[in-house]
């Protein structure tokens, strides 16, 4: 027996098992549970019916109750298991239930109506999703807008973001001109202005310049991102001066310079910086909150805080629309992450 | 080359054109352009548009945040606002004994700080001990290590709406937390409507939405400590604790640091998923800064914007202070790591 666990816990390099090794694997399983695990339950609970939402205690996985078309009746009753007097169990569709007191038929039998007290009968459930909940919203509610209105100012921010940064940092990198590290100053400096300190002047100069409520109000104050600018500064500033020289000699005008050759050479530096842009973008809440005030242009994170903030949450819907929220993030997150972690490992920014 | 590759080889291609296409025709007035003012104005034009952005939506708002603060009324234009110069300020620093809410003029205020700086102190200290755990036990010898990193990184890319939501969801009274109650014969709880469970909840939602950004620094300066260290402090035969506090931790100060402050800079400006969560509630006893801002500013029917505006200038002093002493941090981590 002992020779099985020395074979089990024998490791490379021939060290044996230390407490801390234990602690370690303790706390990576914990942590894989409680960081994946509420959203595991998010993903579960979207598919239950606003009747299993509100038991307790929940269940882990979704189910629906089961009908069944009896003959006689137009629309299909919900089926039970019956414990009868006789002692026997039986399936049976509930007719209408009156106080305490349910009617049940067989389905086979149709004629015989049995008068069931309901403590004596249990639903029959099998494992079903709501599906429902997830394309309701769609027709109901304004969430195919919401939907749409955060495509538009993610992608919109994102490309506008890669071209202005871009040129702003070739022109920081490559140009010798006078006031250019004052302005390099400026930008990070700004680095550390949060919105919640320029909130109230920053709503009254974009509501002078028009866009109060309206989605380029939202696009437009987070596009100049400091974090942007140095970024892709500091990558381009490995690029070589000589290719830039070589070009000039072949008659290259500096539009060709930053857009066929600079821009092509920047690709890593601008692909994280797409990826940043369309978390922060697509995460955005304070901002669009306060500026959007018509309910069609509502982005989904502002969307989605109405609905949960209403007196009467209907949960089914909000927990569907917050799974549908997360796709985009998980699909990065799946696909993607590691450019955002060597991103921040590299520059300490996010 | 197969049919699909193929396909995204046109498909890429037609998307392209239209771009390439207009950048050529870019190119034609900006050569002229370009003969007419040399490369400075080249460089004029290339900073133009992120520079005019960043003034009109960053640098005005700046400055006139200032004249807002001196000025009173319910509007929004500057030029409709009645200059009242300190008087806003007077207000907020209003109060008898500071330790007192009750005593202040505008307690909302007093409260939202003194929230503010309970959260701050509770959750940075809560925040440094977790992304360091995390970080030594990620920088140990353990089987699919990018895998682990990825893990407690996940949180950090959720919105702050959807980590509000996922957790509201798990703590309300039918939500999984009571099931766990339950299960271990327990008495279901209403998690959010008690002042200390929602502190802890907001705390603990915080540090579980953002640990994976701190613990991803902390690891790089982990890595970062030379290994012959170790080997060295193994042949002597020292023990692990004094490992850490000898070796690990004064090599990890300058990373350290860095983290405190970032995450002193984020939490006095703590709003989004906190909001989410709890609304501020129960009463004001998650209400903080950015909401007191945001509510006085703009959602509470006793609107003040400018009352708002001098809020947001004190807290930005706060923020000043902080990034100095990050600036100062940081500049002394890099004289530590140029004499290594």
């Amino acid at each position: 027996m002992s020779g099985v666990t020395t074979f089990l816990t024998r490791r490379r390099g021939g060290r044996s098992w230390h407490w801390t090794d234990i602690v370690s694997w303790l706390w990576l399983i914990g942590g894989l549970v409680i960081m994946f695990g509420p959203a595991v339950w998010l993903v579960g609970s979207s598919f239950k019916t606003p009747a299993q939402l509100a038991e307790f205690p929940p269940t882990i996985l979704p189910y629906v109750s089961q009908q069944a078309s009896v003959e006689g009746y137009d629309t299909p009753l919900p089926l039970y298991s019956v414990k009868l007097p006789d002692g026997s169990t039986r399936i049976m569709a509930e007719l209408r239930r009156i106080g305490i007191v349910a009617q049940m038929v067989d389905p086979k039998a149709p004629k015989d109506i049995v008068k069931v007290n309901i403590a004596d009968r249990q639903p029959v459930r099998e494992i079903g999703f709501a599906t429902g909940n997830y394309t309701e919203p769609f027709v109901h509610f304004d969430f195919l807008h919401y939907l749409r209105n955060s495509v538009f100012v993610t992608a919109m921010a994102t490309l506008i973001t890669l071209l202005t940064n871009s040129m702003a940092a070739f022109a920081l990198s490559k140009y010798k001109f006078r006031g250019r590290d004052l302005t390099m100053l400026v930008i990070v400096g700004t680095l550390m202005v949060p919105l919640s300190v320029i909130l109230v002047p920053l709503y009254s100069v974009v509501s002078a310049v028009g866009l109060l409520d309206s989605l380029w109000g939202v696009i437009l104050p987070t596009v100049a991102t400091p974090t942007g600018v140095f970024l892709l500064r500091q990558y381009m500033l490995t690029i070589p001066d000589e290719l830039l020289d070589a070009a000039r000699m072949d008659n290259a005008s500096e539009w060709q310079i930053y857009w066929r050759i600079v821009l092509p050479l920047a690709a890593p530096a601008l692909a994280v910086l797409a990826i940043f842009s369309v978390v922060w973008r697509w995460n955005d809440f304070l901002w669009p909150l306060v500026v959007l005030s018509r309910k069609e242009l509502y982005t989904l994170q502002v969307g989605l805080n109405t609905y949960a903030g209403q007196l009467n949450v209907q949960w089914h819907y909000i927990l569907a629309m917050t799974v549908v929220t997360m796709i985009p993030v998980v699909l990065v997150f799946v696909f993607l992450q590691r450019y955002i972690t060597s991103g921040i490992a590299g520059t300490g920014l996010k | 080359m197969s049919a699909a590759a193929t396909l995204k080889t046109w498909a890429g291609a037609a998307l392209a054109a239209p771009v390439i296409w207009l950048a050529s025709i870019v190119n034609v007035p900006l050569k002229s352009w370009q003969r007419a003012t040399g490369t400075g104005g080249m460089a004029a034009f290339f900073l133009a548009p992120n520079m005019a952005i960043f003034g009109i939506f960053v640098l005005v708002p700046l400055v006139i945040n200032f004249f807002y603060s001196a000025t009173s009324g319910t509007a929004y234009f500057l030029q409709d606002r009645n200059f009242v110069g300190l008087e806003q300020y007077q207000r907020l620093l209003d109060c008898s004994n500071y330790l007192d809410t009750a005593t202040c003029r505008e307690d909302l205020f007093w409260k939202a700080v003194h929230n503010t700086g309970l959260f701050v102190v509770v959750q940075v200290a809560l925040m440094t001990v977790v992304s360091i755990a995390t970080a030594l036990i990620l920088n140990r010898e353990i089987v699919g290590r990018s895998f682990w990193r990825a893990v407690f990184f996940f949180p950090v890319l959720l919105s702050p709406v959807v980590t509000g939501l996922i957790w509201r969801w798990i703590l309300q009274r039918q939500g999984l937390l009571n099931l766990i109650v339950h299960d271990l014969g327990g008495e279901p709880y209403n998690w959010l409507t008690d002042r200390f469970w929602a502190f802890t909840a907001a705390v603990s939602v915080s540090v579980w939405a953002h640990m994976g950004f701190y613990t991803l620094i902390l690891l790089a300066g982990l890595q970062a400590i030379p290994r012959d260290l170790y080997e060295a402090a193994e042949m002597d035969g020292t023990r692990p604790a004094r490992v850490f506090w000898r070796i690990t931790l004064p090599l990890l100060m300058p990373n350290l640091l860095v983290v405190i402050v970032l995450a002193l800079i984020r939490a006095v400006q703590i709003f989004d998923e906190v909001y989410v969560l709890t609304g501020g509630g129960p009463g004001t006893s998650t209400l903080y800064l950015t909401q007191y801002i945001y509510e006085i500013g703009f959602a509470s029917l006793l609107r003040n914007p400018g009352l708002a505006s001098a809020a947001s200038i004190l807290m930005g002093l706060v923020l000043v202070v902080l990034t100095l002493l990050q600036l100062q941090v940081g500049r002394r981590g890099e004289r530590k790591g140029a004499r290594q």
